[in-house]
């Protein structure tokens, strides 16, 4: 399974709209028109600069020419845009190390950027930084084939980290649909969710150290291999998720578990939600041991899908309210179809599902997921407006926020969709219309997603992180003394400020 | 009128098949099995012809190992009425296998059998023209469209210079191209009926059938792996590279 749903785009349309009140917002439009919200206290990059740097990387691993940088200024979005003049492509953490002390000890400010495939702009200068890709540090340190822990550096590709461990017979913990772009350090870095998350959890659990090079070019060697390792506070974590803002993750220790030899599909027609969540509460009993993924979709999806989209094909005749796509992983073929099939079987006699399709071969199995998967295609199709929402909502409320959204919006000729790794409680939310529905649309569904996200005790962000696009709104999902504490402990390990400037703090505060 | 489908157990269409070792054939341990996607063709097409009326029944039969009751239930769940599982554990060319299904036909005596055009794992392409000339039936191949007017059978066939129609008289077998249907899923009220389907069991020996056939299998190996790519400096380098290592000019 190859999904490709992470890397839409997200909150597409959002940006035009924070014409925010007051102080600068860093946004799009600010670098590009007026690079006024700039940080005057980083100083520019001078010709000496760049001479010491291209030294420490030697010049073959430096991009300094106008249309080279273009890819590594934007994001893949096409959507944020920076104006960096050096990319420097260290090869070991030691370059890594003397880059970071020389641009600390200069107060030049530098991104890292791993594949720069995130969806929030967490990836490209805002400015003028200096670009830290870690593409040439894309080795396989060590493989323990009893363990299936590997060590590797941050910049290698999350596929070729994947197919290294398949073909030793284990699986890589983390799947998504960047998989061919994506670097593990990004990954690590941004906390990246994905499908196999139900499984096999976020990478907080799977990660068993890194090595990060902090601001000043102390390197920390955290590349424990042990899987129970209570010897003080568990530091590696803190920069798991931090968004290159605490420190450039230039090695990890990621322990895999084994592959599965037998994996099914299934597509099931539900005629309510509370029956999805009751069948999301059954499965984890029922088969929860070979479960590896619950995703959900609703009609309006699926049929904007079917009916934009001429290579998606609905399994049923006829149409229903929701849609689960569900997959087994496990180790004995007979054992998990019959296993499955008896789980469905008694959810079919008990009428919790209305119909249900078992893909027969690998085929069907890729074309149940190409449904899945097209989703985000289907809604960048639908219209030219398009607000995209990734949340954490309780399963209790989870799918009140689009029943409620479509009330709202009932006056409007818009297309409101959802899908999402329920199994996760994670809701991808989706309104698209025309371009001149934008104003009025845009006025009625923000602030008021995050608000009612944050009054059912959800997230603004599930999976994508923060970056530069939800800065404004973290205090919504954050708490003052959190965000204190956060504060704070940027201060001590970047105390300059130098690692990824004008993101995950709102510049406004 | 009934119609007669047979299916084969192949590895996945999707699965990177691998040699053994020794040479001696594909591992096939712990590799995803699945219908040959022609013969779920082949039954898709029967079930249709069901539905609209003009077959009676459809019968599903395989000739392969234990396993391949698999393969059987998935045609009965897709819309088959029975199965006949001839068991076999070793592999069978398809000289054998069409004089077993020959041995159903006339057990059977359906006006009509489907098959897939050939099978993704041996690609031999011949089960349904050995069993038209052992049965001496008419046979249209490679069907893309398929229509029963009374006794008689309308068969187009893409061939290579357009579409071809063929007019068979009935009885006759027919092997499916990939694009006379997209089968349909399996859904879970038909997979449960399809338990209760009845599928016979046989043996070669019920058939009148012995195993061996002749040919044997003395070596499986993989293709040479592709070379990577050069970068060259200069045109020289090129040239010379293209005359003396490519031995192309």
């Amino acid at each position: 399974m190859a999904p490709c749903w992470k890397r839409v785009n997200y909150f597409l349309g959002y940006l035009r709209i924070q014409q925010t009140t007051g102080k600068r917002f860093v946004s799009e439009i600010a670098s590009r028109a007026s690079p006024s919200g700039k940080n005057s206290a980083f100083s520019r990059l001078t010709a000496e600069d760049v001479s010491y740097l291209k030294d420490v990387v030697s010049s073959r691993c430096v991009v300094e020419e106008k249309e080279a940088l273009e890819p590594f200024n934007t994001d893949w979005m096409r959507k944020y845009r920076g104006t960096s003049s050096l990319v420097l492509k260290p090869n070991s953490t030691e370059q890594v190390s003397q880059i970071l002390q020389y641009c600390n000890n200069k107060k030049l400010a530098v991104v890292p950027q791993g594949g720069n495939t995130g969806l929030v702009g967490g990836s490209v200068p805002v400015f003028d930084e200096i670009i830290l890709n870690l593409s040439n540090m894309n080795r396989i340190r060590n493989f323990d084939e009893k363990s299936g822990i590997v060590t590797c550096e941050g910049g290698i590709v999350l596929e070729a980290l994947s197919n290294f461990v398949s073909e030793r017979g284990y699986t890589f913990p983390l799947d998504l649909g960047a998989k061919g772009s994506c670097q593990i350090g990004g990954n690590l870095a941004t906390n990246a969710g994905g499908t196999r998350f139900l499984r096999y959890g976020s990478l907080h659990g799977s990660t068993l150290g890194l090595e990060v090079v902090l601001a000043n070019g102390k390197v920390l060697h955290m590349l424990s291999t042990l899987r129970k390792d209570n010897t003080g506070y568990h530091i590696p974590h803190i920069f798991i998720g931090s968004e290159g803002t605490l420190g450039v993750i230039t090695a990890a220790s990621i322990c895999c578990p084994k592959k599965c030899r037998s994996v099914h599909t299934a597509l099931l027609g539900v005629d309510s939600f509370d029956k999805v969540t009751e069948l999301l509460v059954r499965c984890k009993d029922e088969v929860g041991e070979i479960l590896s993924a619950f995703e959900f979709m609703d009609r309006n999806a699926v049929e904007l899908a079917t009916s934009l989209l001429s290579h998606v094909r609905d399994p049923f005749p006829k149409s229903f309210p929701f849609y689960v796509l569900i997959e087994t992983a496990g180790s004995n073929e007979k054992h998990d179809e019959e296993k499955l099939e008896k789980f469905l079987e008694n959810c079919y006699s008990e009428d919790f599902i209305s119909d249900a399709v078992l893909a027969q071969d690998q085929s069907q199995m890729n074309q149940l997921w190409t449904l899945r998967e097209s989703m985000p295609e289907a809604v960048s199709r639908s219209g030219k407006s398009i607000f995209k929402y990734d949340l954490s909502i309780p399963l209790e409320h989870f799918y009140g926020l689009v029943t409620e959204m479509r009330s709202r919006l009932a006056q409007h000729a818009c297309h409101v969709v959802s899908w999402g790794h329920i199994g996760d409680c994670n809701l991808h939310l989706n309104i698209s219309s025309s371009e001149e529905a934008y104003e009025s649309l845009s006025k009625l569904i923000e602030p008021y997603v995050y608000e009612w996200t944050r009054a059912h005790g959800g997230s603004i962000s599930a999976e994508h992180g923060i970056g530069r696009m939800k800065s404004k709104y973290l205090p919504i999902s954050k708490d003052k003394s959190t965000l204190e504490l956060m504060k704070q402990m940027k201060q001590l390990l970047d105390p300059v400020g130098i690692l990824n400037p004008y993101k995950v703090f709102s510049q406004e505060a | 009128m009934k119609i007669l489908v047979s299916v084969k157990r192949v590895v996945d269409y999707a699965v990177k098949v691998r040699v053994k070792p020794d040479g001696s054939g594909i591992d096939l341990n712990n590799v995803k099995m699945s219908m040959n996607p022609f013969c779920e063709i082949a039954v898709e097409e029967a079930v249709r012809l069901k539905e609209s009326k003009v077959a009676s029944e459809v019968v599903v039969a395989t000739v392969g190992p234990s396993q391949s009751s698999e393969q059987i239930r998935t045609a009965l769940a897709m819309g088959a009425d029975r199965g006949i599982h001839v068991q076999v554990e070793q592999e069978l060319p398809p000289s054998v296998v069409s004089r077993a299904l020959k041995g159903i036909v006339l057990k059977e005596k359906p006006s009509l059998v489907i098959l897939g055009k050939q099978a993704i794992d041996d690609d031999c392409n011949q089960t349904g023209q050995m069993l038209a000339q052992l049965l001496d039936w008419p046979q249209g191949t490679f069907a893309s469209k398929i229509k029963v007017d009374g006794e008689k059978l309308q068969v187009t066939r893409e061939v290579d210079r357009g579409l071809e129609t063929l007019e068979l008289r009935l009885p006759a077998v027919v092997t499916c191209d990939l694009r006379l249907n997209e089968p349909r899923y399996a859904t879970l009220p038909n997979i449960m009926k399809a338990k209760k389907k009845p599928v016979e069991k046989l043996g070669l020996k019920d058939l009148n059938l012995e195993p061996s056939h002749g040919i044997e299998t003395l070596s499986v190996f993989e293709p040479p792996k592709r070379q990577g790519g050069n970068k060259v400096e200069s045109v020289a380098e090129l040239i010379d590279k293209l005359r003396n290592e490519a031995k192309v000019i």
